[in-house]
């Protein structure tokens, strides 16, 4: 029929139009850069700083990503205590999925822009999620992210979590000096980014102290069922199970080792940092030592009072994940006063320089993007975290 | 010695779970793949009703049972009666069981949300044995044997009792069997009742054999099962038996020989070698083409 050529015709050129026409509000690209007056405590910015954090709130890394919102929260406020400068914190969950990452980076760079990026939860997103934020000049605060290779990114790129290659080496010291180690195990899930370089780290840290690998066994993050692997490591004999996974690995995995008769020591990394671990596998936790980049049982002023705060608001203690949380929106505070600035370039330069901040963590600075602070290794005692001697 | 345990345990799961599959495609000639679904809920309510109604585990097993016999009854009313009569209804059923297993998932993730969830730590007896420098759990053995004894009570109904008996007059063939007085639609609807609920079973207890369940515990079993249901045979029970314990075993000495990384391929791998020296399975009736 002609009419409907004619109809299909002007409706197109309908839509054409349209579009042309509603085109603008797809290029706010970039946070409008607010400036102040004043310096440090005497900042006054008027509007509310508005920062992003990409945190894995479902997923594998669940439990990572809903401890560090939890010390964000607590941050919050004890910086609205503060006079001068307000933040408004978006938090949005990457489902422990790079390419959930990348459109919750998308958002936070141009749709709903921010002056800064806190996360992402995971090393793994991290490699695909920075570049585009250091493509796009928006400054990044990597609050758990310790695999290699994430400040090489670019100069955008920051993180306030202790890589493990810092971590782990002062690990094996220590357990090797304390427990008399000779040859392990190792096993690590060689599909994740951050496991891959932990184990590398390990591999490292053990050549260096002497200490033998009788075997190397890798697994999936998604395994459930490590029996016929660690069956496998006991048949070695072993001083010591090294493993560097995630939590949903690790408490199966502990549990396991612990069912099939495996009592000596199991030395982990970052990933079983976190009191889950000691919740869901109860006793077979026992033993397990851990290197971490926040001393739960310091007795700093400004740990007590983050300690307090976190038990006041949530109930319950919090672990590094949340440490390191709270701690980078102090870092993202500092940056901010220092050039009384919301404008992303001023952050990225003033986060650079920070110096001897006190910290939950201890007194931080950054060197190159990289976080300073000493490490302490830990082994699970009594169902808690204690330090290792 | 262990790893042959280990082997055996784990493959008494997938077995319990393939038997599930094979029945139905058996006696149906359906393949129901909604069964991942059934597996990965009944798992996540054992752990609601032993951590949150403070069952036994033990009683959370014929709990579960019931349940997934009732999720199979749905599962067949909603997905495959409807289609029973067009040409395509093996196909067809097939493709409406993917979508109602996909709403159980979502149904699931509403319910419990992504999270892994775990039995809390005192619903475990700690009971273990030490025979010869293995260590057996009382869990463990509790697994086996109840799988055990569910696949053989299935051989036996179906072999000796009158369901049994309509069950393998409907695989023969369905029309000839509804001449004959068999009531077909009561046969296909205990069948995928029976079906389910061993799936059922077979998700408590690998919830109880890692301590946890996720939402993605039905996507890595149901590939397993429908590799478990070729090599045993598709339709035989006893192939799903045989083929179960085979995977599991061929898992464990994979990573004992081969290389842990090496076990998803060992195992497919064996796949591939049955279908190109036996292609009907271990015990799958040979294809006899006639003229």
């Amino acid at each position: 029929m002609r009419l409907r050529t004619v109809h299909v015709a002007s409706a197109a050129t309908l839509a054409l139009l349209l579009t042309g026409c509603a085109g603008d509000d797809t290029t706010d690209t970039a946070a409008p850069p607010q400036t102040g007056e004043g310096s440090g405590d005497s900042c006054v910015l008027e509007d509310p700083v508005p920062v992003g954090a990409a945190l894995s709130l479902t997923g594998a890394a669940a439990s990572y990503g809903q401890s560090q919102q939890k010390g964000l929260k607590v941050a919050l406020d004890d910086l609205a205590e503060k006079e001068g400068v307000t933040y408004d914190l978006q938090v949005e969950d990457d489902a422990t999925d790079p390419k959930q990452g990348i459109a919750v980076f998308e958002q936070f760079i141009s749709r709903d822009p921010v002056s800064i990026i806190l996360g992402p939860t995971l090393s793994n997103a991290a490699k695909t999620t920075n570049p585009i934020a250091q493509e796009q000049g928006v400054p990044v605060l990597g609050i758990s992210n310790t695999a290699a290779g994430i400040t090489e990114i670019g100069d955008w790129i920051f993180r306030d979590s202790l890589p493990e290659t810092a971590v782990i080496p002062q690990t094996i010291a220590k357990a090797k000096e304390s427990l008399g180690l000779e040859k392990v195990v190792v096993m690590y899930s060689n599909d994740d980014a951050f496991t891959e370089s932990g184990y590398q780290a390990f591999e490292a840290a053990l050549a260096d102290e002497g200490i033998e690998t009788t075997e190397t066994l890798t697994f999936s993050k998604a395994d459930t069922d490590f029996r016929a692997l660690l069956t496998q490591a006991k048949a070695a004999q072993p001083d010591a199970i090294v493993v560097s996974g995630l939590i949903e690995a690790a408490i199966p995995l502990v549990t396991q080792a612990r069912e099939l008769g495996l009592d000596m020591p199991i030395i982990g990394g970052n990933g079983f940092n976190s009191p889950q671990l000691m919740a869901d596998a109860g006793e077979a936790a026992e033993g397990v030592v851990v290197g971490a980049a926040w001393n739960s049982a310091s007795e700093s002023a400004e740990n007590a009072a983050f300690l307090e705060a976190f038990r006041a608001k949530h109930g319950g203690d919090p672990d590094q994940f949340a440490a390191q949380a709270y701690t980078g929106m102090l870092l993202v505070d500092a940056a901010v006063r220092e050039g009384c600035s919301a404008d992303r370039a001023a952050i990225q330069e003033n986060l650079g320089g920070l110096s001897d901040i006190p910290t939950p963590l201890g007194s931080f600075s950054f060197e190159e993007r990289e976080p300073q602070h000493p490490a302490v290794v830990q082994v699970v005692e009594d169902g808690a975290f204690t330090v290792l001697d | 010695m262990q790893q042959v345990l280990n082997g055996i345990f784990a493959g008494s799961i997938y077995a319990l779970f393939a038997i599930g599959f094979t029945l139905v495609f058996g006696v149906l000639d359906r393949l129901n793949l909604a069964h991942a679904a059934t597996f990965t809920v009944s798992a996540f309510l054992g752990i609601e009703l032993v951590a949150d109604l403070g069952l036994s585990i033990w009683a959370a097993i014929p709990a579960v049972l019931v349940f997934g016999a009732l999720l199979g009854l749905i599962i067949e009313r909603l997905a495959f009666r409807p289609l029973k009569g067009r040409n395509d209804a093996h196909f067809a059923g097939l493709i409406s069981s993917i979508a109602v297993g996909g709403m159980f998932m979502a149904l699931l993730l509403a319910r419990y949300g992504p999270d892994t969830r775990r039995f809390p730590a005192e619903a475990f007896p700690t009971t273990d044995f030490q025979l010869g420098g293995v260590r057996i759990t009382l869990l463990q053995l509790v697994i086996l044997g109840v799988s055990l004894g569910l696949m053989l009570g299935l051989a036996f109904l179906v072999n000796n009792t009158g369901l049994g008996r309509g069950m393998r007059a409907v695989a023969e063939n369905p029309h000839a069997a509804r001449v004959l007085g068999v009531n077909v639609d009561r046969v296909t609807a205990t069948t995928f009742a029976i079906s389910s609920a061993l799936g059922a079973v077979a998700g408590v207890l690998l919830a109880f054999y890692v301590n946890s369940a996720q939402m993605t515990m039905g996507f890595n079993i149901e590939l397993k099962g429908l590799a478990v249901i070729i090599v045993g045979g598709m339709g035989s029970l006893k192939g799903a038996m045989v083929g179960g314990i085979a995977l599991g075993l061929a898992e464990v000495f994979a990573v004992q020989y081969v290389g842990s990384s090496w076990r998803d391929v060992v195992a497919f791998g064996m796949l591939f070698g049955i279908l190109l020296v036996r292609p009907q399975g271990l015990f799958g009736p040979r294809q006899v083409r006639e003229v």
